[in-house]
């Protein structure tokens, strides 16, 4: 009994783990679950513009990095005969176009390509030493109206956030509170915001997002509040509410001191955005996105291309070892020699099942008849099963022949069935044949096909191979299955039917 | 009715397979004994030891050359059974009945010559009978002379009794009698007829043909609800006995009545089937599980068949039957 305990303990300690690693791969890598699945990304592309004076050309522009709630894919800038560069120091990232002599107007482009993350948290560390708040001059009647509208919202608040959140409130309110609506004559609602936050010590600056919506051209960046809170920089949507953090559609493209964009050598600059929406495999994605860190180490596309398509092959075998255990086992269909289905059932994975089903019944068909004709002679078994051999192989090269006189490709479809196992298979079933009668080799023959059949079914089902390769703790799963099945003391469904007299009396 | 359910096969006690070997074959049969029940020649040497009597061994080819001296070794026998010592389910056992002239005489009543014996033999050692197609060696033994009692049960082949043997305890018995449908042979699936048999008694107490209820023998018509095999404690005895030279627990042991020599030891099998189920109407489990509730087996092999007709005799028919 205790013995069993362990057992059974065992076997829930396997399907525990290789659930788990299952989660974390797909939790942490973002390898999908359903192998059709598609991960929506964003192609933003960047269109600089001015006009070039004739002299020396430097054109600097900031470039997202790690932008809360989406990663970076990949990124590329186009501009003839520009050189680029990319520039990174500790908060910033900055593309540089350089050209020894450019006239007239000016095209420079930069794409880049990015993936919603469930990462939304827009915190980010100061670089270096903390921010000190900027100083803040207004002038009259504006003083009175800011130190109004601060003292009031200082009342009601008690930390920078809160703060910044009833001060959120009031500029929300615009027309209806008259301090705010006075303030907000000639600058935007961010902007107000930074100055006053500023103005209570609270050191805030304004950074640029960029609204994504599907098949929009010529887009500017909106302003966002990015205020240091906590020892942290945080931005805060100015939605109704005031909240901690960047709305859902928004990218933030530029969260630094200075400029969006720099540019000596030109005039009358502007930098506009157009963006679409893509779909791409999630699989490829997260392919693209293994770096041999964590758990990835241990995923199968570190190898080279040719060693990842013999494995995927290879760790389909386990499913069809564990078909031929419940086939066998629980289901009770006699097979000729207990693995052989499995075998077939690879080979039909390259036939495809019809022309594989033909080339496989042909060839041990007329195998059959051959050696049939070579009990005649006396020959020892072994050298018997040789002969066999040589005449499957041959029996494959004239099938192949006359198979493409006539247009057939049948005779490559059958190199992939192993010839050893054919010949075996030919041999059993004759021997079967002359024991047991013909009956018997049906039985069991169709024993075989139809768990290879199944088996075949089950390994290329598209979820199958999907998991099977792209989550190989899939296979502890499996295995404990199998062994499940080992302990198995039940009745087959085929004794349901051995035994149906013992029912009448 | 195409299928019974489950639930009415667990209560009629039925042994199904994956409980046979996990339970009993899996439990009490340990792995290093299996080659002695599965080798002819070395159950035959144990046999000796153990005073079970076996059916005399005239030969026993080893090799693929000595095939050569097959002529020499059959002379003067004047029939005789070869048997690959590794085979199971009779397979690869060929009957000899009579020789005249260099003409062999099949128990079917085909006739091969000496060539045909050796090829025989040679399939023989290159395995292709044996348990995993592993080497093998060929035995020649003398002819059973059955008890004229069985002579007229069955046609062709000699009938034997098959008993399931758990701890030394037998549990259950048949007869089998092969018939023309079953081609002499004597597996049920073939087409044998299976007689289940009172342990208490020896006598029938059903019988099947194909699964399908039997009454008389299709070929022979001999009645087999009168069947009662002679010298019964005798051939329990023995069948008891064998539990101590194979050592294993879960047993199936094949019996044959000889005219002259009585009760003798045909083979073992490590894995016997569950065809003996269907043949008495009656299922293992609930006799399997008495034998296992005994905290100790008698070490003598007669107490342990008394034990036997005692506890599993038949009882009387149902009302209902």
């Amino acid at each position: 009994m205790k013995q069993k305990t362990v057992f059974y303990s065992f076997m829930a300690l396997l399907i525990v783990v290789g659930l788990s690693l299952l989660w974390l791969r797909y939790e942490q890598l973002g390898i999908p679950l359903m192998p059709e699945t598609q991960v929506r990304v964003w192609l933003v592309e960047a269109r600089i513009e001015f006009s070039a004076t004739g002299d020396e050309t430097l054109v600097n522009l900031s470039l997202p990095e790690n932008p809360p709630g989406f990663r970076l894919l990949s990124e590329q800038a186009a501009s003839p005969g520009y050189g680029f560069a990319r520039i990174s120091s500790a908060d910033r990232r900055r593309g540089e176009w350089s050209k020894r002599e450019a006239q007239g107007t000016q095209n420079l482009y930069y794409k880049a390509q990015f993936a919603p993350t469930k990462e939304r948290d827009s915190r980010q560390p100061a670089a270096g030493e903390p921010p000190e708040p900027r100083q803040v001059l207004w002038e009259e009647p504006e003083a009175t109206a800011a130190s109004d509208l601060l003292s009031a919202a200082f009342r009601s608040s008690s930390t920078e956030a809160s703060l910044t959140r009833e001060l959120i409130k009031t500029i929300n309110k615009g027309e209806a509170d008259q301090n705010a609506s006075l303030l907000l004559d000639g600058r935007s609602p961010e902007q107000l915001l930074v100055r006053l936050l500023n103005q209570a010590d609270v050191p805030a600056r304004l950074a640029m997002g960029l609204k994504l919506e599907d098949a929009r051209r010529n887009q500017s960046l909106t302003p966002l509040v990015d205020v240091f809170v906590d020892g942290q920089w945080q931005i805060f949507d100015r939605g109704p509410e005031g909240y901690e953090g960047v709305p859902e559609d928004v990218l933030v493209w530029h969260r630094a001191d200075g400029p969006v964009l720099k540019v000596m050598g030109g005039t009358n600059s502007q930098v506009r955005f157009s963006m679409i929406r893509q779909t791409v495999p999630a699989l490829g994605l997260a392919h693209s996105q293994s770096d041999g860190r964590g758990l990835s180490r241990f995923s199968l596309y570190q190898l080279p291309i040719e060693e990842q398509g013999m494995l995927k092959l290879l760790l389909l075998l386990p499913i069809g070892a564990l078909v031929v255990a419940f086939m066998r086992i629980i289901v009770g269909i006699q097979t000729s020699g207990t693995f052989m289905p499995v075998l077939i059932a690879l080979a039909f994975i390259q036939t495809t099942l019809v022309p594989g089903l033909v080339a496989f019944l042909t060839i041990v068909g007329l195998g059959l008849v051959l050696r049939g004709y070579l009990s005649r002679l006396n020959l020892l078994l072994v050298a018997r099963i040789a002969t066999l051999i040589v005449l499957v192989v041959l029996l494959t090269a004239l099938l192949s022949v006359f198979g493409h006189e006539l247009g057939i490709d049948l005779g490559m479809t059958i190199t992939f069935f192993p010839m050893i196992i054919i010949a075996w298979t030919i041999e059993r079933m004759s021997i079967l044949w002359e024991e047991e009668g013909a009956w018997e080799v049906l039985i069991q023959g169709g024993g075989s096909l139809v768990v290879a059949i199944i088996a075949f079914a089950a390994m290329q089902l598209p979820l199958v191979t999907h998991l099977t390769f792209n989550f190989p703790e899939v296979h502890l799963i499996i295995l404990a299955l199998i062994l499940l099945t080992g302990q198995y003391t039940g009745y087959k469904v085929s004794e349901l039917y051995r035994f149906r007299v013992m029912g009448d009396d | 009715m195409m299928f019974i359910s489950p639930s009415e096969l667990k209560r009629r006690g039925i042994l199904g397979m994956n409980r046979r070997n996990l339970d009993y074959i899996g439990r009490h049969n340990a792995r290093h004994l299996f080659p002695l029940v599965d080798n002819k020649i070395k159950t035959k040497r144990l046999a000796r030891e153990y005073g079970v009597p076996t059916p005399t061994l005239r030969h026993v080819i080893e090799t693929q050359h000595s095939i050569r001296d097959l002529g020499e070794q059959l002379k003067g026998l004047d029939g005789f059974a070869i048997k690959p010592a590794k085979g199971s389910g009779g397979k690869g056992i060929m009957v000899i009945r009579k020789v005249t002239d260099g003409v062999f005489v099949k128990g079917s009543g085909q006739t091969v010559d000496l060539d045909d014996l050796k090829r025989h033999c040679s399939n023989i050692l290159a395995g292709l009978h044996s348990l995993a197609g592993s080497p093998d060696s060929a035995i020649i033994e003398d002819l059973i002379d059955p008890d004229p009692y069985f002579k007229d049960l069955s046609v062709e082949g000699v009938p034997d009794i098959r008993v399931i043997i758990f701890r030394g305890i037998p549990i259950m018995a048949m007869l089998r009698l092969s018939t023309h449908a079953s081609d002499g042979k004597a597996n049920l699936h073939q087409g044998a007829i299976g007689v289940g048999l009172d342990l208490a008694t020896g006598h029938c107490v059903h019988a099947v043909q194909y699964s399908n209820r039997v009454l008389t023998h299709p070929d022979t018509g001999v009645t087999l609800d009168r069947i009662a095999i002679p010298d019964w404690e005798n051939l329990l005895t023995l069948a008891a006995s064998c539990h101590d030279l194979a050592g294993l627990g879960y047993l199936g042991a094949d019996l044959v009545v000889d005219q002259e020599r009585g009760p003798l030891l045909l083979e073992l099998n490590a894995r016997p089937g569950l065809a003996i189920q269907v043949a008495n109407g009656e299922g293992l489990l609930p006799r399997l599980q008495r034998v296992e509730t005994l905290e100790r087996v008698s070490k003598d092999a007669g107490e342990r068949a008394g034990f036997a007709m005692t506890h599993f005799a038949r009882q009387p028919a149902r009302s209902t039957a």
